[in-house]
């Protein structure tokens, strides 16, 4: 580590005393905040959710153990299946939609010579500030029929475009992607531009003096430089995604929409936990939740290390 | 070709900046229809798209634009109550947490201790803890310590988070040489003088960026205060103003106005101190 030897040299005297050996309790009392708050706010409910999965619950108060009848249930809850399926549908819209937009601004950005370089950023970066609530709250405006923006422009632009197109509807996950694309675009394009300004100039003029297209430039040069920025934004896109709750839950009211066509799998954990009372069985959901999300962890951490050995 | 890339790349600039301004206008128009929108009465809402069209200066009606939505949400919706609550809960928590992860990872950068790895991975294990399996136990514990309905309940949890630590544990590593703090403690200089007058100015930039990392994750969290907190005169403005959705629901204009006077604030204050932000932002992934 960065710590070169341990600092505890025999203790010469120095003309002003003796030399002080760093104090055993500094580091700890810096770290009791975390630590404390690790045991009793994340330790300590992490075990309970342990727990409470393998029971039903009304409320906080009372509970009933059921053994696995809360896993079994889930894979049998059609409702549960609707959410991973919506969630699923949200993911890939992110992935393959949002972020190769956020890699394209990167490295329009990016090009040298470019003017105005930071005002642009400035602009992309902007709706990433706006808390999901309220972005929630202006979309659920923006997308309704006849009077929302989204309608008057398309309509407008294209006059087949029926006016009344019912985006919160039942094109709930469609418009739910459009929305994170305006909210998170500049934000991931804020990593992948960090990574693109790493790639070394030279490398590129080299590959173009080998007749090196501009598709061959990226695959060959630019890919292998920004890998690891690349997917770990990926991961950090897929986590999010898999995780998408207060968007949907604001823009829909809170519900999961007609036919619950907006329902994703943690506002499900929220309705059977919070709504219907049943911890237990959000609990369960959490832990499913959290299982996915692991293997997606592990993934990345095999692919980053086996492109680190090629 | 005999054209260096640099040349060629020169000349493509042009499409450049034509497709980068069509996305920039693209990223503005929701913030121009929402200021639009917190400006104009409701008829003018659902009649035009931005400003109300008119006889006045550039065809617009300027004498339709109205600031009464504003004085509805000040005086009949009491929504300074809300912007004060805001400001409160995310200064106390992002002075807080940004002090003590400031501290924590000046503990794991610059102290050899026995269980310092140990606490690293807790550190990153608990980064990789996703929130929404802590949602349902988090609940009944902030119930069970009778902490519903208090701030206590909502800001104790986020006093020190692993993310923060993370981050000032590898600024420090770099940036506060060793050395320093050694002979500092030999000229007999305290703990707590050499943590604040050599370790803190020396990761400014990550103190600045933190702060605001955690300003803004307080003001926006929603999900949080509207689990926690119960009672309307205790509600930021991301509860007060969802809130006003349920009871105001066809009422574009004051619900628009309510947003705008919650992202306002944060926007200026990015504004001000973007460069900061977003070295602080990188600095965590960019660790290869």
């Amino acid at each position: 580590m960065s710590h070169p030897a341990p600092a505890s040299p025999p203790a010469a005297p120095t003309p002003r005393g003796h030399y002080r050996a760093e104090p055993l309790w500094v580091p700890w009392l810096c770290l009791a905040p975390f630590i404390l708050t690790t045991v009793v706010f994340l330790a300590w409910p992490l075990l309970q959710s342990v727990l409470l999965a393998f029971k039903q619950t009304y409320g906080p108060r009372n509970a009933v153990w059921v053994g696995l009848e809360n896993f079994t249930f889930l894979f049998r809850d059609p409702l549960f299946w609707k959410a991973v399926g919506n969630t699923a549908l949200f993911a890939l819209g992110s992935v393959f939609v949002q972020l190769p937009l956020s890699l394209g601004l990167a490295m329009l950005l990016n090009r040298p010579g470019l003017r105005g370089r930071a005002v642009f950023r400035l602009v992309f970066f902007a709706p990433s500030l706006v808390g999901l609530v309220f972005v929630g709250l202006l979309f659920s405006l923006m997308f309704a029929p006849r009077t929302g923006l989204v309608n008057t422009v398309l309509h407008g632009v294209f006059p087949a475009f029926d006016p009344e197109f019912p985006w919160l509807e039942v094109y709930i996950m469609p418009a739910l992607i459009l929305a994170a694309l305006w909210l998170y675009v500049g934000f991931n394009m804020v990593y992948f531009l960090a990574a693109l300004q790493n790639v070394p100039e030279e490398l590129l003029e080299a590959a173009s003096l080998d007749g090196a297209g501009p598709w061959q430039r990226f695959r060959h040069v630019v890919l292998p430089e920004i890998i690891p920025i690349a997917s770990f934004v990926v991961l950090m896109s897929l986590l999010g995604s898999l995780q998408l709750f207060e968007l949907p839950f604001v823009l829909l009211n809170g519900g999961g929409g007609p036919d619950n066509r907006g329902l994703t799998v943690v506002m499900y954990l929220y309705q059977t936990g919070f709504i219907t009372g049943d911890l237990g069985y959000a609990s369960a959901i959490g832990w499913v939740l959290a299982l996915g999300m692991a293997m997606f962890a592990f993934a990345q951490k095999r692919f980053i290390r086996r492109h680190e050995e090629n | 070709m005999d054209i260096p890339l640099s040349r060629r790349r020169a000349l493509l600039l042009g499409p450049i900046y034509v497709a980068l301004t069509f996305c920039a206008i693209l990223t503005l128009v929701p913030f121009a229809w929402l200021i639009c929108a917190a400006f104009k009465t409701n008829a003018d809402v659902f009649a035009h798209n931005f400003l109300p069209m008119g006889d006045g200066f550039l065809g617009v009606a300027w004498d339709r634009l109205t600031v009464a939505n504003f004085e509805r949400l000040f005086t009949e919706l009491g929504i300074g109550r809300a912007i004060a609550n805001s400001v409160m809960l995310s200064a106390v928590s992002a002075l807080v947490a940004t002090f003590f992860c400031a501290l924590g990872g000046y503990a794991l950068a610059k102290f050899n201790f026995k269980g310092r790895s140990f606490i690293l991975s807790l550190v990153l294990a608990s980064l990789v803890i996703p929130g929404s399996l802590l949602m349902a136990p988090g609940y009944k514990l902030i119930h069970d310590l009778g902490l519903l309905d208090t701030y206590a309940g909502l800001l104790l949890p986020g006093i020190s988070p692993a993310f923060g630590i993370f981050l000032f544990r590898q600024a420090m590593v770099n940036a506060a040489p060793t050395a320093l703090i050694e002979s500092a403690r030999i000229d007999g200089a305290g703990e707590l003088r050499i943590f604040f007058t050599i370790i803190l100015p020396l990761v400014r930039p990550m103190v600045g960026a933190y702060l605001m990392i955690t300003f803004l994750g307080s003001w926006n969290n929603f999900i949080g205060p509207q689990i926690i907190l119960q009672d309307p005169s205790r509600f930021p403005l991301s509860v007060a103003i969802n809130q006003l959705r349920g009871m105001y629901g066809t009422d574009y204009g004051l619900i628009m106005s309510g947003t705008l006077v919650s992202i306002a604030p944060v926007l200026a204050l990015f504004l001000l101190l973007q460069k900061e932000f977003i070295s602080g932002l990188t600095s965590g992934a960019v660790k290869g």
